[in-house]
């Protein structure tokens, strides 16, 4: 190769190079504030701020959802696994909304420990497949389990 | 072995192969296109959670995954048009700035209809939806940057460089949804282990995928046909061309 072209060439190398590592820095400074949520475990382990605006991120335990009769008003538990957070939201939920669904509620903790929810987004999976094999996986799954 | 790098640098060949090229893979295009829609939209069954709305995923998913691998071509383009001064990589680099913007809008907005009715929301300032965003803004910054230039040569260094270093927003857009927390799911389709989608779906959406590859190849060398018949306007060629219709 001419060298010219070959210094041409490291110095591309060394474009890219410089550029990955420069945002790769910046992303890897940053981590906590790209996550759009905080899962239950880092609530309950006090790192989310009290008192202002945060995001709560996990599964909807089944059973936990509370209707209220008279209002909008609804109280579910979020989970990851290791803790459990209770959300409080009046308004309409997403029609995706459902026991053992992801969710991401946006609101306030109040000194309870309890998310004051003012926007409730349902978070879908990645798994796609008809109504008819989602039935018969069940199925084939309460057959396995003896249930 | 060098003679198709030369050839390929030669605009009245380029014009005539590219010609030969879109008779055939226009055509193509236009029914994958029409067979992938169809079947998509129609044929397929829906999908147990989301039922009709998931259809969106044939025209969300083919447009962003066009639109980061065609950041690649733009920013190669732009590499080779550094280091061997090949003026018509400039012209593919120039030419992949649009197309690549209208797919990644065409990803924001389907993203952002499909977000309302499954999600909840259009829009959130999640990990994965930002980056896409950023890959719009570099799209429109190479277009930006080349039109803010009077000297063309100047200007096709400058949105080379720039589309470099925006190379590297394409990983973090692909990994966003695994290194940090984010609404948008993971990706559906991994090339390590099988896809997350029936057969059923999932036929329909590759067929989608290949037709935005062609739509992709076909609207580059579209644009590139008459950048360069722009500038080969006084060239010998493209005389013989307008005296030949």
């Amino acid at each position: 190769m001419h060298p010219v072209r070959k210094q041409r060439l490291i110095l591309v190398c060394f474009i890219v190079v410089f550029s990955t590592l420069a945002v790769g820095l910046v992303a890897y400074g940053l981590r906590g504030n790209i996550n759009l949520f905080y899962p239950p475990a880092e609530i309950a382990a006090g790192k989310a701020p009290v008192g202002q605006q945060i995001r709560l991120g996990g599964m909807v335990v089944e059973g936990s959802v509370r209707r209220d009769p008279q209002s909008l008003r609804v109280e579910f538990d979020v989970t990851d696994y290791q803790a459990t957070v209770t959300a409080v939201y009046t308004g309409i939920l997403p029609d995706l909304f459902a026991e053992g669904e992801g969710v991401v509620a946006s609101g306030m903790l109040d000194d309870k420990g309890v998310l004051q929810a003012t926007e409730v987004l349902a978070k879908h999976d990645e798994n796609y497949m008809p109504p008819e094999v989602a039935e018969a996986l069940a199925n084939a799954h309460e057959e396995a389990t003896g249930s | 072995m060098w003679t198709w790098f030369h050839k390929l640098g030669s605009p009245p060949w380029m014009y005539r192969i590219s010609g030969r090229i879109l008779a055939i893979l226009l055509p193509l295009t236009i029914a994958m296109l029409v067979v992938g829609a169809v079947w998509g939209l129609l044929y397929a069954p829906m999908d147990f959670k989301q039922g009709n709305s998931f259809r969106i995923i044939y025209f969300h998913v083919p447009a962003s995954v066009v639109a980061l691998a065609g950041y690649y071509v733009m920013a190669i383009a732009g590499a080779v048009s550094l280091i061997w001064r090949m003026k018509m990589a400039e012209v593919a680099m120039k030419c992949a700035a649009p197309v690549g913007a209208a797919l990644t809008f065409l990803s924001l907005l389907s993203g952002a209809i499909w977000g309302k009715p499954t999600w909840g929301t259009y829009w959130v300032w999640d990990a994965r939806i930002t980056s896409m965003l950023i890959l719009f803004f570099l799209y429109l910054g190479v277009i930006a940057l080349y039109q803010a230039y009077e000297n063309k040569e100047a200007a096709g260094k400058a949105c080379a460089v720039l589309s470099l270093v925006g190379m590297v927003n394409i990983p973090i857009i692909y990994k966003s949804v695994d290194w940090w927390y984010s609404l948008h799911q993971p990706a559906t389709i991994k090339f390590t282990e099988e896809s997350t989608m029936h057969s059923s779906m999932f036929q329909p959406l590759l067929l989608m995928i290949l037709a935005f590859y062609c739509l992709f190849t076909c609207a580059l060398l579209l644009n590139m046909r008459s950048e360069l018949l722009r500038r080969g306007a006084s060239t010998s060629w493209v005389r013989a061309l307008a005296g030949a219709r």
